[in-house]
């Protein structure tokens, strides 16, 4: 295995201080990171927040104008070929040929990476069987849908088996099922002894998937955990309160405030709202209710998204996301 | 399977690895021909159209008659059609640079200089189609070089090595431009001069004297006179020579400069 030539096998991803600014705009803004081997790391944040860039830099694209970083002991900057054989990069932005087929690309990378002609078109039928892509080896990529250009993207990334691969927002776009396949591909790369490194818009996503997350924000990183510890920051769950008669809204909360020890609020749409880092609370909570008589006309437990985490974590709402939303309507269009 | 990967980790490129990634980037271009086959289109559209139009637009008023004209319009018209066909490297690698699969290129172990090495070298098919085009065109309308299949063969050889050359200054074109129009754009202001200010169409002597020390400099006149002797009479003469240290001088500028400049931006 290669990793037994490499300086450090136990940390993959060591990072300090990376900065990288465009004209006089910090894209990143002093970013450290520690992601141990065999583990899949979640960096969450919004559009712009600077997750690209960091990947960027941390594979080889781009060079940091401050800061260093290593990869399996590899300085990024000084040993740019090793941290190369080292890693599988996913590109937000389909990193395939569009114009040649979905085989072609596979053989291309793997001739490239060294494999022998036979060696890289064994390889390529291999992947594409094993991302069920068979049936689409023959055709060009532009012909491509969202979700079968992700799955080859990612193929292409695992040509070399690399010990380390970053997937920037791999999801992103992706119907419901194609993106409980890319996970549960994501999860088998892991349990193969790989190492991810993901980015991801999703607090759902980050949540399912990653050992610790990062939430980054305008080129920082804000809060650093797993994700039980980040989401308790936050209150794990809220329940979410219509009661019958909107007389009892007072003593609700009173109830809420004794049982959760948070002081509830009221939504827009007259829901009772309170943060919750115990979801066993909710039986003490709803049991309590009963005892004192109020009755519910609906009742839901909502987990936090990125946005309430996000206010929790830095007092300000993620920015509007119009660059997400033009790629989910292309997607539709495929 | 896993074993043929090269697993020594080092931070050096070799040679051979240097020739393998750039040949593997060049058939990368070929396939790209066979996908979109419309890319040769200047390839082939010019050499057939220019001949027949040109040949029989200035062969009377200039040799007398079409006949007597060949053997001077047709290297001309295959010194032009190449260099316009260099033309292409620019905006093809401007093009590509843009797309994410080259994201994925500067994160592959390979050679830097690799894509822009396969891409040149792809180029060569190019050159081919045009040598082959033009020469079948003049045999279709009655010309025969004196020097036979064999001189036509070192013409061959003389043009694809002099658009090597040439194909540097719009690589450049397309590393250092914004976008592909602008890139395009540039690199015609570059060839018309050089393909149309030579002695392409007619003898220098009848220019006015600013245009004449330019297309007597130009070159392409030198690679033209070559063309004529190589392949109508079997000489190889001072001409040639001249060609050849004129496509090094073009090479020793812009090849370093692509690179470096080039290098800067992957
Ligand atoms: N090549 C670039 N040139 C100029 N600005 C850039 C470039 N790439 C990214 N940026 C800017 O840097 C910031 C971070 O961008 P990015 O890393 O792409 O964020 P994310 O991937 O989290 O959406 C944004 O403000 C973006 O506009
Ligand atoms: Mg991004």
């Amino acid at each position: 295995m290669i990793l037994s030539q490499v300086k450090n096998p136990s940390v993959a991803v060591e990072a300090h201080g990376l900065v990288k600014k465009f004209g006089d705009n910090l894209a990143v803004n002093g970013v450290d990171l520690s992601i141990p081997r065999g583990s899949i790391y979640g960096v969450l944040g919004p559009n712009g927040a600077g997750k690209t860039t960091a990947i960027s830099m941390l594979s080889t694209l781009l060079k940091p104008d401050a800061g260093t970083a290593r990869i399996f002991g590899h300085e990024v900057l000084k040993e740019a070929q090793i941290v190369r054989r080292l890693i599988g990069l996913t590109g937000q932005y389909a990193s395939v040929d569009e114009m040649l087929s979905a085989g072609e690309n596979l053989f291309i990378f793997g001739r490239l990476l060294g494999l022998s002609r036979n060696d890289a078109r064994a390889k390529s039928a291999e992947l594409l069987e094993e991302f069920g892509l068979s049936q689409a080896a023959k055709r060009q990529v532009k012909k491509f849908s969202g979700g079968m250009r992700r799955r080859l993207d990612l193929a292409a990334s695992l040509i070399a088996r690399p010990p380390l691969i970053f997937l920037d927002e791999p999801t992103t776009g992706l119907d419901p099922r194609t993106r409980n396949q890319m996970w549960q591909t994501i999860r088998r790369l892991v349990a193969e002894g790989s190492t991810v490194l993901l980015t991801t818009q999703y607090l759902d996503e980050a949540d399912q998937l990653a050992d610790r997350i990062a939430v980054i924000d305008h080129g920082k990183v804000i809060a650093e955990g797993t994700p039980g510890e980040l989401k308790a920051s936050v209150g794990i769950a809220s329940p979410e309160l219509r009661l019958m008669n909107k007389n009892n809204d007072l003593e609700a909360r009173q109830i809420l405030k004794r049982v959760l020890n948070v002081d509830a609020h009221i939504s827009n749409q007259g829901m009772i709202i309170a943060p919750m880092s115990d979801p066993e609370l909710i039986t003490d909570l709803l049991l309590a209710l009963r005892n004192a008589n109020i009755r519910l006309e609906e009742v839901s437990v909502k987990t936090p998204t990125l946005d309430e985490v996000f206010l929790a974590l830095t007092g300000h709402e993620t920015e509007p996301d119009a660059e997400l939303e033009e790629e989910v309507g292309m997607e539709m269009k495929n | 399977m896993e074993k043929s990967i090269e697993m020594r980790l080092s931070n050096k490129t070799s040679f051979s690895q240097t020739v393998n990634n750039s040949l593997t980037m060049a058939y990368r271009g070929l396939l790209k021909v066979r996908h979109t086959p419309e890319q040769l289109l200047d390839v082939t559209a010019q050499p057939i159209l220019f001949t027949l139009m040109f040949t029989y637009l200035f062969g009377g008023a200039i040799a007398g008659n079409v006949h007597n004209y060949l053997p001077v319009i047709i290297p001309g018209i295959l010194a032009q059609s190449i260099i316009t066909g260099s033309v292409a490297i620019g905006v093809q690698l401007r093009e590509d640079m843009d797309k994410g699969v080259f994201d994925r290129f500067k994160s592959l172990p390979i050679a830097r200089i690799a894509p822009l090495a396969g891409a040149l070298l792809a180029d060569t098919i190019r050159y081919a189609i045009v040598t082959i085009l033009t020469f079948a065109m003049g045999y279709l309308m009655g010309y025969r070089p004196g020097a036979g299949i064999a001189g036509v063969m070192e013409v061959g050889v003389l043009v694809i090595a002099f658009a090597w050359c040439t194909s540097w200054i719009f690589a450049f074109a397309g590393v250092v431009g914004r976008t592909a129009a602008s890139v395009q754009g540039i690199s015609m202001m570059v060839v018309f001069p050089l393909t149309f200010l030579s002695n392409a169409f007619v003898s220098v002597n009848t220019l006015p004297s600013v245009l004449k020390w330019f297309a007597t400099f130009n070159p392409v006149s030198h690679l033209i006179t070559a063309i004529r002797e190589l392949v109508n009479k079997d000489v190889i003469g001072q001409d040639f020579w001249l060609t050849i240290l004129g496509a090094g001088v073009i090479l020793s500028i812009f090849a370093p400069l692509t690179i470096r400049a080039y290098i800067r931006k992957v």
